[in-house]
């Protein structure tokens, strides 16, 4: 339980971190921020907005103290005021249509990377000496450590455009009404396919060799040589007695991985117009609507913060002797 | 533990110079000292590359890559600047990949554009991993109070997602140069390679070398200096490896989004033109695909080249030709001692 307590701290603390970052942002650009923003609503907005949307930013009379409390005052209550791109709506309006498509890309993406990956690894760590331990694992490094955009520009213009056989844009197909039938996820899921392929190839090179090396410390053990030595299958040597084992060290890359999940998320919905928060954010910062970018900046943290803490449930889950 | 070895053979070698009066006779000695070590060099640079296709393929393509950079205003066919052709003519005799959308040269570009990326990428490589370095030693060494504290700045870091971070940060900045991109990766991109010297030094703290260093009354900077640093190279050099390619993707990235200087040649600038001419729809794939092609063979080449250095760092992860050796040998010695 303490190890629970202690993880929520350290994720709180890290949220104040950003907060402050977020604060301090405005702060640091050349000129005044909130003309800078004027200039680019471009009148849409009348003097009382104006003043709320500097009020959000903690704009206020008086000490740096004085405005930081306002603006965590803003940030906690999630009044992030109008949006500059789609004026008179909410800025946490947008990111609310947006943030379940990143989510869904991102850790879609990530959860099936590490299955192969961990299956992959398992595997060619087991067969070493055959022809699958000696090429994949080179082969996926190759492939998986392109740059982001790069990968999925390539899946773009050969699958998309050449062979056209998925879609290029849009989460779903806007002609199928937003419901839950079997036509609609199965829009969904053509759509998706392409991105979230994307970033499955990025992703997996990870849990291959992070697998491979805990596998090739774990199949020294004398177990299991005993377990093969009783003659039981190579499969049921594999997953059951090594792999189970191999898991645990694997499972703390998890955190790192899933920062890295949602960053390759917004590049891969530039390329796609997927309709996530990447292709908000892209907008966004096109129409300087510094309001926008900062939410989108502040909700993307606590998303990653909140599937951390997830990931560490996990943990626990899987080796319960670190809670004590 | 190498790196201890290695030092030790050197002390010895320098006490047995000074024993020689004789200048000339010392002078032939470094000489061929001198030789020896670079026979030395050639050999581990054999032995790394000997049967090791992974390396052999990754070395052979950052190579050239290097060197397209390096040579670029010899190699280039045209100023990668100036228009010298009609839009997007596609590949030819006389433009071998092309032309943009504003009539400049691909080949050229890709080769110009080559030195500021991997400039990019390389510089960022050097200040995270010194910062790495400096925070991940020091606060695996020390313990302690500053420990815990280093520990949490790293973790916190850590947790943060790096890419959005930047891109919310350049978009703040407004369009910023590549000396300004450099710096932000390198201060942003340190943490995961902190974490990794960390925790071998943790592992390394308590060995006896170090220990007899204590008791000898080595200060401390002289023991990080002297007994640790020299047994992270390896893991220092691949994590300089891997924050290379993370910051050749996040340049590319943040030149794709158009945050970075467009008016500057780079790869990320030419798949921002290349977007903004919409040239996969228009059919002149070439200018998108060029430098898209040029970052990932530059990305899958670091990392083979990575993946060879962890296999000499860690002889247990290699594969193949190498194990099947000592299979053999392994069999042909239980032969002799008559076991089969």
């Amino acid at each position: 339980m303490s190890f629970i307590l202690r993880r929520l701290s350290f994720y709180f603390t890290a949220f104040l971190v950003a907060i402050s970052f977020n604060f301090a942002l405005p702060r640091m650009m050349p000129g005044d921020p909130i003309d800078a923003l004027f200039a680019a609503a471009q009148g849409k907005m009348d003097l009382a907005q104006m003043d709320a949307v500097r009020e959000m930013y903690g704009f206020v009379d008086g000490n740096v103290f004085e405005q930081y409390l306002s603006y965590m005052k803003s940030v906690f209550t999630l009044d992030l005021g109008p949006s500059v791109l789609m004026f008179p709506v909410d800025v946490i309006d947008v990111i609310g249509m947006a943030l379940p498509w990143t989510m869904f890309l991102a850790l879609g993406s990530l959860v099936v990377a590490l299955i192969i990956g961990v299956s992959i690894g398992t595997y060619a760590s087991y067969r070493r000496e055959g022809l699958f331990g000696q090429l994949a694992p080179p082969i996926l490094a190759f492939i998986s450590n392109f740059p982001y955009i790069v990968t999925a520009l390539l899946l773009f213009f050969f699958i998309g455009l050449q062979l056209e056989l998925l879609p290029l844009s849009y989460t779903y197909d806007p002609s199928i009404e937003k419901a839950f039938t079997l036509e609609f996820i199965g829009s969904v899921a053509k759509h998706a396919i392409l991105p979230m392929g994307s970033m499955i190839l990025v992703g997996i090179a990870t849990w291959v060799f992070n697998m491979r090396n805990a596998m090739i410390n774990v199949l020294g053990e004398d177990y299991v040589t005993m377990a093969e030595a009783k003659g039981l299958s190579s499969f049921r040597v594999m997953y059951r007695y090594a792999g189970r084992n191999a898991i645990l060290p694997v499972a703390t890359a998890i955190a790192m991985a899933i920062g890295f999940s949602f960053a390759g998320s917004l590049m891969t919905e530039v390329v796609f117009n997927y309709q996530g928060l990447g292709n908000i954010l892209l907008k966004g910062i096109i129409a300087r609507d510094y309001p926008l970018i900062q939410a989108i900046l502040l909700i993307l943290v606590s998303a990653v913060l909140t599937a951390n803490f997830v990931a560490d449930l996990l943990y626990v889950w899987l080796d319960p002797r670190i809670s004590k | 533990m190498y790196g201890l070895t290695l030092g030790f053979q050197n002390k010895v070698l320098i006490m047995n110079g000074s024993i020689t009066a004789d200048d000339k006779a010392s002078a032939k000695k470094q000489h061929s000292e001198f030789r020896k070590k670079c026979q030395s060099v050639i050999k581990k640079t054999k032995a790394f590359f000997d049967g090791n296709p992974p390396a052999i393929i990754g070395g052979f393509l950052i190579t050239v890559i290097l060197l397209g950079a390096l040579f670029a205003p010899v190699f280039a066919s045209h100023n990668p600047e100036k228009r010298v052709a009609r839009p997007h003519v596609a590949p030819n005799a006389e433009h071998i990949m092309g032309t943009t959308r504003s009539g400049r040269d691909v080949y050229s570009q890709v080769l110009y554009g080559a030195r500021k990326t991997l400039s990019v990428a390389f510089f960022a490589g050097i200040i995270a991993m010194s910062i790495a370095v400096a925070v991940g030693v020091t606060s695996g060494y020390l313990g302690g109070k500053v420990d815990e504290w280093m520990n949490f700045v790293t973790n916190v870091f850590l947790v943060f997602p790096q890419l959005p971070l930047l891109i919310v940060l350049a978009a703040f900045l407004g369009q910023v140069g590549s000396f300004v991109i450099t710096i932000l990766l390198g201060v942003t991109a340190w943490p995961w390679g902190a974490r990794v010297i960390r925790s071998q030094t943790l592992a390394l703290r308590n060995n006896e070398f170090i220990i007899a260093a204590e008791v000898m009354g080595e200060s401390k900077i002289r023991i990080i200096l002297v007994e640790i640093l020299p047994n992270l190279v390896s893991i220092v050099f691949g994590g300089f490896l891997g924050t290379v390619i993370y910051a050749m993707g996040a340049e590319a990235a943040l030149g794709f989004l158009g945050l970075g200087d467009a008016t500057e040649v780079s790869w990320g600038s030419m798949l921002y033109w290349a977007q903004v001419s919409s040239s996969l729809y228009t059919g002149a794939w070439w200018e998108m695909l060029v430098p898209a092609i040029a970052l990932a063979l530059t990305g899958g080449a670091l990392a083979l080249i990575n993946m060879a250095i962890d296999q000499v760092s860690n002889p247990k992860l290699k594969t193949g030709p190498h194990l099947k050796l000592w299979k053999k040998m392994n069999k042909e010695t239980q032969k002799r001692r008559g076991l089969v």
